[in-house]
């Protein structure tokens, strides 16, 4: 998995709430057995129409607003567990969420592919998309080690949670199966030391 | 201090532990043909095997026709994926029910009929439905491919161990309500992201008095408000279900499983970390007016008019169903049906809907009703209860077994526009297709629809059915 440092970077407002992965990537695009290319279907059905024309006011059509941040709505990722979504919007280019709250699965898939959801209260989550109303080409920085948002401008960076062992991972590039194969001796006498079902 | 079901089972498999993350031990692994073989791609690259090939199961059911299933499938992209399955299941070592295969249907259909899903097991798939298999009392939940690829290759995960809630549904249920209401109606209680962080264990005399397959449609929407996964304590109706299932334990092995079993059920002074209640009296037949499963309401009731003016999302959704707040959805005019999915496909659920339609004809402006089986066991059973038949005389199609227009990834799609009701778990956007337009709803709802043409309350059918 590619290290994740720093980011700086211009950001993407999605002021929808319940985003969920169906959205982010329809069913029918998860007959691929790779995990590239899906950056292409990515909101494919709010992106484009039926004759597969570019939607106007759909955000990721406007050349205004551009980077490596998205940031949406309260919810994001709910629905199904397909890592596709992180797989298409890590394809797209994006590298950091940014929400009020994020679904569960979605939150783990993110992780797994070097893709940080960072989550914000309600207030700097109405924050940070009007400063992008205010000025679309905002910059914002991502600071994992020191685990804090800074948007260009502003006097104080917004601190944000990370799992210690997932903010590890991140930093160095490890994945969580590195560990577990690691682990191997402790997981077999585990299983000899259980009654197994 | 008493303990939980969760924590019991959680604790038990606990292989190592750091900073509020756990190392699981999983149990049971299913493997479906959609979110699998990028993990298979993963243990190739790094040349290891699977680490317990006899703890996973495949199947394939996300992406397979509904119809000839004993012909190639045509479309080049789904048969390359399900070709993929055979060949990484066979490499690998691993069991498949494949298309074609008598036990083959939807994974969390098979499980429970095989007997492979049991009490006090730690199960997973690539698939947010998995929390179906906690009906049994097990710790079980969705997981993404990569963590596909880790279970494969040291059948444990690394996950934080969530926080517990429990749902008590104490009283008796009103004729015509079923299990899909009851989740239903809780799921528009507290919203899609109100279980978001928690594993949920259902309990009350409401919930007690449900078989195992409605259990099963209670746990299966639990990731529908969000949570990790939905549980019931084992209990004499889910060890009268185990027993004598292929995979069950028999003989010594069931009567020393049977005393674990019984050692499971959440301790009386052990405490969650939230609570919430609710009557079972107060609940009706649900359908939902939106795009996500918490946008749900009693059948009586109108679409919600909020009190600080429609949200850009609230409007976006209302939009997307062409309908209005403050609107009943009673009377509408329907265009489709969908009984099938991992929530409502199994025999009780098309008995249900054969006993409502018997002698009756689908509604002329219903242009399609499609009943599809969770599993061949199913589409067995249906056949030599002569239901197939019932289906067909009504003007059904009675399909063969597959996760179908649930999803949409196969050709059973709705067209745009039209509205569908449908006895699966979502009714996201585009979900049975681009511009779809899902209601979901109990079989029962489902099936008065089609004959009425419209959405119904069931509770005015005479006799009322339960």
């Amino acid at each position: 998995m590619e290290k994740f440092t720093l980011i700086q970077s211009r950001a993407v407002p999605l002021p929808i709430q319940d985003v969920d992965t169906d959205q982010i990537i329809p069913a029918r695009f998860l007959k691929a057995t790779t995990k590239e290319g899906f950056g292409e279907n990515l909101f494919r059905d709010w992106r484009y129409d039926k004759q597969d024309q570019p939607i106007e006011d759909f955000i990721l059509n406007n050349p205004l607003y551009q980077g490596q941040i998205l940031i949406a709505g309260e919810n994001f990722g709910c629905g199904s567990s397909r890592e596709h979504a992180a797989w298409a919007l890590g394809d797209y280019g994006f590298r950091v969420v940014i929400s009020s709250f994020f679904a569960d699965i979605f939150k783990n898939n993110a992780l797994n592919n070097g893709i940080l959801p960072i989550q914000v209260s309600p207030e700097e989550l109405d924050g940070l998309f009007q400063a992008i109303e205010h000025d679309p080409t905002t910059s914002f920085r991502v600071d994992l080690q020191t685990q804090t948002l800074q948007v260009k401008g502003e006097k104080e960076p917004i601190f944000f949670a990370v799992d210690p062992y997932k903010k590890i991972c991140l930093l160095e590039g490890y994945e969580d199966i590195d560990y577990l194969l690691s682990l191997r001796d402790k997981i077999e006498t585990f299983e000899q030391s259980k009654v197994l079902q | 201090m008493g303990r939980t079901l969760f924590d019991k089972i959680w604790d038990q498999h606990v292989v190592a532990s750091m900073e509020g993350t756990d190392v699981l031990y999983i149990d049971r692994h299913f493997i479906h043909e959609v979110t699998s073989p990028q993990a298979f791609a993963g243990l190739r690259k790094r040349g290891i095997p699977v680490f317990r090939p006899q703890q996973t199961i495949a199947t394939a059911d996300h992406n397979v026709p509904t119809v000839d299933q004993h012909l190639p499938i045509s479309e080049p992209q789904s048969r390359y994926q399900v070709e993929q399955l055979v060949k990484n299941c066979a490499d690998f070592g691993v069991e498949l029910y494949g298309l074609g295969h008598q036990k083959q249907g939807i994974v969390h259909v098979i499980g429970p009929e095989l007997g492979i899903t049991q009490p006090g097991m730690t199960i997973v798939c690539g698939d947010s439905h998995t929390s179906t298999h906690g009906a049994f009392g097990g710790i079980a939940f969705g997981i993404g491919t990569s963590q596909v690829e880790q279970v494969l290759s040291s059948q444990c995960l690394v996950v934080k161990r969530p926080k517990r809630m429990r749902i008590t549904v104490d009283g008796q249920l009103p004729n015509g309500v079923f299990a899909k209401d009851i989740i239903l109606y809780i799921i528009a209680q507290i919203g899609t992201g109100g279980g978001t962080g928690y594993f949920v264990e259902y309990a009350g005399s409401a919930i007690q008095n449900l078989s195992m397959e409605a259990r099963m449609t209670i746990c299966n929407m639990s990731i529908e408000m969000g949570a990790r996964g939905g549980m019931i304590a084992p209990d004499e109706t889910t060890f009268a279900y185990v027993k004598g299932k292929e995979y069950a334990p028999k003989g010594a092995a069931w009567e020393q499983a049977l005393s674990y079993w019984r050692s499971l059920p959440t301790d009386p002074n052990a405490t969650f970390d939230a609570e919430l209640n609710y009557k079972a009296e107060d609940i009706g037949p649900m359908v939902t007016y939106g795009t996500n499963p918490g946008m749900g309401m009693l059948i009586g009731d109108s679409i919600p008019v909020p009190k600080n003016g429609l949200s850009k999302s609230f409007q976006k959704a209302l939009d997307y169903m062409g309908v209005s707040a403050g609107e009943s959805l009673q009377n509408k005019a329907i265009d489709y049906v969908f009984i099938g999915s991992c929530t409502n496909s199994r025999m009780e659920d098309l008995r249900v809907v054969a006993a409502y339609i018997q002698g009756k004809q689908k509604a002329a402006n219903v242009k399609q009703v499609i009943v599809v089986p969770g599993s061949k066991k199913v589409e067995a059973e249906a056949i030599a209860e002569g239901l197939d038949q019932v289906f067909r005389a009504a003007g059904f199609e009675f399909r063969q077994p597959g996760c179908s227009a649930c999803l949409g990834m196969n050709e059973d799609k709705i067209p745009a526009g039209a509205y569908c009701v449908s006895t699966s778990n979502r009714n996201f956007e585009g979900r049975q297709g681009p511009g779809a337009r899902t209601i979901l709803a109990s079989p029962l709802t489902a099936a008065a629809a089609a004959i009425e043409g419209r959405i119904i309350d069931v509770r005015t059918l005479d006799p009322v059915m339960v």
